[in-house]
């Protein structure tokens, strides 16, 4: 993967790559020497990685293995010690407009009064900018994101009077809003039930099928080969990154775990 | 004079109109500012910061020597500004958590406030006396220029807020999301932290250091059982915040001897116990009622659910069964069956009932209510 180009790429990214030929085509998120410490316990330990676009890559990890702290210092919500990310070849602070991001639900007070609605707008906020207000086009995309996610009956709905699945649905769906190239997801299928982690996925893979690079914080093994064409082993350090097809085996999973895992890789 | 006398004098009487004005722009502006410390889960902010006050009116006087109003609450502007952001600095840089380092600044500038004043009252001044008023506040030291400071502080905030609304509900609600969508979150956060400062600071006069930090909670938590909006919330807050502000001043000018702070702090308090009682959507009654209603309800299913599965064993559903089979499982039932005849779920005919078509086809539906409510 030492080959692959560093090029730039505007927010019209070329459609629908197979796992295979992103591999080889444009690098969207590049991550050099990256270590992140809390205090004096290192966190993320020189962390190489580069994600190619168009992948649907799972980071996976056992518990406190840095996988929400390598998105959140790749967000930049959190100050690394030492190293850079790039995206498109450019910081991330120049190229915002083509990240989205949904954070874990439980780092939000649900509670807070506000309506659905009004959440997946925030997802506007960031191409405002300073002082403007939203006004119709952005609830018009709020509430076109709303449908996509099949949460447009709960739009007026108190967001606390929502279910753990319908509360991640509107985190999705205010990252929709977004329009962006490269969607960071922290544990978007944590506490949710069958139904809506299957609708979940299927507008992750929609996502991908549009171009776009989608990255998932994720936890159980079983599904990474039914919904991921690439994943990343993180435990500190980066274990191994590449198609799900080629890496994704127990040689990989024992050296992420520490124990001697055993998955039947589905085909 | 007693309330009517209050009421008939506010507009003519001097005093009485400058108090009263004071205290409701000083509750509307710590109401609206109130909603979003405790918003942030920053509700004993407010106790800090005015309790870091206190030092820098004593320091403001021992400087300066003055002791006219807006040099001491300069003062206390500054060492309660240097009070929080110290806050924030051992939160930040230290294992500490934020409940220790408001009270750890808490303690220590309130300790060092009394310190000075002890020392300032032993001085051989005559000028020395009122400023332990600040302690508690006294509401009719406020003159016309004490109000003006406070309309055009608030005018100001208000401002700011408009403005800032989008920015500053977005970091109430998800900080590091904030951060992601490029908004400096230090700057908005310091915009808010300034003005709850400065809110507590202008409210020293009136109610005091000890008892500030209830004009900043009372009026939130209140309008916060009312509504699910932040924007009517605030306003809320603020209308509770000036309605205290002016029923603490009638009973406490009503009252000869009450001091208004303490006063307006308890009629703040009142808002809130009736709020967290009354409120319709998260009121202690109307809960209560709720939980009622629905055990009633639930009662009612369980035993349709029952006969259903009796009736269901049979060709025909209105086949009639003994009343005392029900009381063998179900315990004493003549009330609930009474109520499911009244729907006209079950027809009763002397010890024996039996199911309705309506009763069979609601009893059939009780286990799918769930999926059609989420489709």
């Amino acid at each position: 993967m030492d080959n692959m180009k560093n090029t730039h790429s505007n927010k019209e990214t070329p459609a629908s790559l197979s796992a295979d030929e992103a591999g080889a085509g444009v690098v969207a998120v590049k991550v050099d020497d990256l270590t992140v410490a809390y205090n004096y316990k290192p966190v993320l330990w020189d962390i190489d990685l580069e994600i190619p676009e168009g992948v649907l890559m799972a980071i996976v990890g056992p518990n406190g293995a840095g996988k929400s702290t390598l998105i959140k210092a790749i967000l930049g919500i959190l100050k690394p010690i030492a190293g850079s990310v790039t995206i498109f070849g450019k910081p991330y602070h120049k190229q915002r407009s083509h990240v989205a991001y949904v954070p874990q639900k439980g780092s939000v007070d649900w509670d807070f009064p506000t309506v659905a609605l009004d959440v997946v707008m925030m997802g506007t906020y960031g191409s405002l900018g300073w002082i403007k207000r939203p006004g119709a086009k952005e609830k018009k995309a709020a509430l076109e994101a709303l449908e996509k996610v099949g949460m447009l009956p709960f739009k007026n709905r108190q967001i606390s009077q929502l279910s753990g699945g319908q509360q991640q649905r509107i985190f999705l769906a205010r990252a929709l809003v977004q329009d962006a190239s490269i969607y960071f997801m922290d544990e978007p299928f944590q506490g949710v039930d069958a139904t809506t982690e299957i609708a979940i996925i299927n507008i992750l893979k929609e996502l991908r099928k549009a171009g776009k690079t989608v990255v998932v914080v994720h936890h159980d093994l079983q599904t990474v080969p039914e919904y991921f064409d690439w994943v990343t082993f993180l435990n500190v350090k980066k274990i191994a990154t590449g198609p799900v097809k080629d890496i994704f085996n127990d040689d990989n999973l024992t050296k992420t775990y520490g124990i001697n895992y055993k998955v039947s890789v589905q085909k | 004079m007693n309330l009517q006398d209050y009421f008939s004098l506010v507009f003519t009487d001097y005093t009485l109109r400058t108090i009263t004005l004071g205290t409701a722009i000083l509750g509307a502006v710590t109401g609206m500012l109130g909603s979003f410390a405790v918003l942030r889960k920053q509700s004993l902010l407010g106790d800090a910061i005015s309790h870091a006050a206190l030092p820098g009116i004593a320091l403001a006087f021992l400087i300066t020597g003055a002791k006219d109003t807006n040099t001491l609450l300069l003062g206390a502007l500054v060492s309660g500004l240097i009070g929080t952001f110290w806050i924030r600095g051992i939160v930040t840089k230290t294992h500490l958590k934020s409940d220790t380092a408001l009270g750890l600044i808490l303690s220590l500038f309130f300790g060092f406030g009394m310190l000075l004043l002890t020392f300032i009252q032993k001085q051989p001044n005559a000028n020395q006396a009122g400023l332990d008023k600040y302690l508690f506040g006294q509401a009719a030291t406020l003159v016309e220029s004490d109000v003006w400071l406070m309309a055009i502080i608030t005018s100001i905030c208000l401002i700011v807020m408009l403005l800032f609304w989008k920015e500053f509900k977005l970091l109430l609600f998800d900080a590091d999301y904030t951060k992601t969508l490029g908004f400096n979150t230090k700057f908005i956060d310091v915009l808010i932290t300034t003005f709850i400062v400065l809110a507590i600071v202008l409210g020293l006069q009136t109610v005091g250091v000890v008892l500030m930090s209830a004009m900043l909670l009372a009026p939130a938590a209140a309008a916060r059982q009312w509504t699910n909006s932040l924007g009517k919330m605030v306003f809320l807050a603020a209308i509770f915040g000036a309605f205290s502000g002016v029923f603490g001043t009638a009973i406490s000018a009503s009252q000869d001897n009450l001091s208004t702070g303490p006063v307006i702090v308890i009629v703040a308090s009142v808002f809130v116990v009736f709020s967290f009682i009354f409120s319709p959507g998260r009121g202690l009654l109307f809960r209560q009622i709720r939980f009622i209603k629905n055990r009633r309800d639930l009662e009612l299913q369980k035993t349709l659910a029952f006969m259903y599965h009796i009736a269901e064993t049979h060709e025909d559903i209105s086949h009639p069964h003994t009343i005392k089979i029900l009381n063998n499982f179900q315990g004493f039932t003549r009330k609930t069956l009474q109520k499911l005849v009244d729907k006209n779920y079950v027809t009763l005919d002397g010890a024996m009932w039996s199911l309705t078509e309506e009763g069979f086809e609601t009893a059939a539906n009780l286990y799918n209510q769930n999926f059609k409510k989420h489709e």
